[in-house]
């Protein structure tokens, strides 16, 4: 059963090896680089595809259960094949385009959204030696990609023509490039404590799993992720009873069931920055690195609909205040807390500051949800002022 | 360094690919008369609840969301020298801690004072 834990890398030499047998050495060095770049790309490339199924699948059955109903349970042994027929139906929809949408925009925005939610993976590493490539600006590369997301929905929703779409990708816009700065600045304590950018060196240095060291940062950052990914309860931009779907509202068919996977493959991939940045990426006893990695990764998108199943939605003032007056300021205590620790101690922590670390966020937790207060947060009625505000 | 970006620019094909594949292909089921197509003036008006649609909706917007995208653009360009600065941390030490305690503490009197202008309130 050895053959199990280097699957990867046995493949990955015994292929180059024979490429380099049967290619004449005047193009020997480039024809393997771009043969196992292209093998190795559409062998990545199906791994999200593949398991964004497992997730919308997984998602429907635990939501399912949350709410006290099954969940899909008809189509194949348990309902495994409904994504499948669910992909199916949505392939031979009918395409209907309004007659008062911008074309060129429309039609480009699905595409375009999903192209760089699928190009994070190129750097995430599912094990020591199976990665597309090691860039070594691998989490600000992450992170570049997936801030151009909100271009994508404006897009959307603009040409759309359509108030609810344009009012969704207005609200979207706000709450995206709002949950962007704690998000971003939330890395920032990883990334000290690493002293690298690079996703494998970060894997590398955690022997105690960063959400331990850096439970501050791991929370601000969940948080952040859940409203990067429009979930409940940050999924305000979709509220049904009054936008009905926000964004991509007058979408149907391919292009409708785009921006719907995209979301879920968002979510992946969200899952898999969390998982390399705070849950210590491929490591783990017995079993082969690429499932610990998978496993990881489903672990925390469980978490994700948990978070969406349990909380209610918030309205948009306290989705706004709460990034810059809550995350905000926690991010930034945070990296100053992580920056004098890695002063302290510049070749490595201890155990024991775990202990204090929890502590330190425990507390700062409590003390800003004392100074945390909404104007008429105690009130039980609507204030007016909010009332037909968009 | 540079063989690492055209790992990228393959797999930025795939990318490209993989999108626009599905949308081809939907697009193509309609001459295999898979798909329907049914056209219909009602079913290309813009929806809006089933009432009739009332002017366009490129129109102005509300001046709120300008504000966060102003503040969006100050701190998040903050963090582009944090990254940086994260990075060398270990090289810096004391004298990195106090020079970016300065430029934050600078950054907060903005903040603060956006937060006292009321900018960070919704209504």
């Amino acid at each position: 059963m050895d053959w199990v834990y280097d699957l990867f890398p046995k493949l990955h030499a015994a292929i180059e090896g024979w490429l380099r047998s049967i290619l004449p050495p005047s193009i020997e060095s480039a024809g393997v680089y771009i043969v196992m770049g292209v093998l190795s790309a559409f062998l990545l490339i199906n791994v999200p595809l593949i398991l964004v199924m497992v997730l919308i699948y997984m998602e429907r059955r635990l939501l399912g259960r949350f709410q006290h109903r099954l969940g899909p349970n008809r189509v194949g042994w348990q309902g495994t094949l409904q994504v499948i027929a669910d992909g199916i139906k949505l392939l031979t929809k009918e395409d209907i385009i309004p007659a008062n949408v911008d074309r060129w925009v429309y039609n480009l925005a699905p595409v375009l959204f999903a192209i760089p939610v699928l190009l994070v993976f190129a750097v995430v590493p599912f094990g020591e030696e199976i990665y597309l490539t090691d860039l070594n600006i691998g989490i600000l590369y992450i992170v570049a990609l997936t801030a151009t997301s909100t271009i994508f929905v404006f897009m959307a929703g603009w040409a759309s023509n359509n108030k609810y779409s344009l009012i969704g990708a207005m609200r979207s816009v706000a709450q995206l490039i709002s949950y962007e700065v704690p998000l971003v600045l939330s890395i920032v304590g990883v990334v000290l404590v690493v002293g690298s950018l690079s996703m494998r060196e970060i894997v590398d240095k955690q022997s105690i799993p960063f959400i331990l060291l850096q439970p501050l940062g791991f929370l601000v950052f969940i948080v952040a992720v859940s409203a990067e990914l429009n979930r409940s309860p940050f999924d305000l931009l979709e509220a049904e009873s009054e936008l009905v779907t926000g964004y991509h509202i007058e979408y149907s068919g391919m292009k409708f069931g785009m921006f719907y996977l995209v979301e879920y493959i968002a979510g992946l991939a969200y899952s898999a920055v969390i998982t390399t940045l705070f849950l210590g990426g491929w490591k783990g006893p017995i079993l082969p690195q690429y499932v610990w990695f998978v496993a990881k990764v489903l672990l925390v998108f469980a978490v994700l609909i948990w978070i969406r199943a349990t909380l209610p939605r918030v309205r948009i003032d306290q989705i706004m205040g709460f990034a810059w007056k809550f995350l905000f300021p926690l991010a930034l205590i945070n990296i100053f807390i992580t920056a004098l620790e890695v002063l302290l101690w510049p070749e490595g922590f201890p155990a024991w500051l775990v202990v204090v670390n929890l502590g330190v966020a425990l507390g700062l937790l409590v003390v800003m949800q004392v100074l945390f207060r909404f104007p008429g947060a105690t009130r039980h009625v609507v204030p007016q002022a909010l009332v037909g505000r968009g | 360094m540079l063989k690492d970006f055209g790992y990228i620019g393959i797999f930025l094909l795939f990318a490209i690919a993989i999108p626009a594949g599905m949308l081809l292909l939907s697009w193509a089921l309609t001459f295999v008369r898979v798909r329907p197509r049914k056209p219909n003036p009602v079913k290309y008006t813009t929806y809006e609840c089933g009432m009739q649609t009332i002017g366009g909706s490129w129109i102005q917007f509300n001046f709120r969301y300008y504000l966060y995208a102003l503040l969006f653009v100050v701190f998040d360009i903050e963090t582009v020298f944090l990254y940086p600065w994260a990075v060398y941390f270990k090289q810096l030490k004391l004298f990195g801690f106090i020079e970016m305690l300065v430029f934050i503490l600078i950054l907060l009197v903005a903040f603060v004072y956006a937060w006292k202008k009321k900018a960070l309130e919704w209504s």
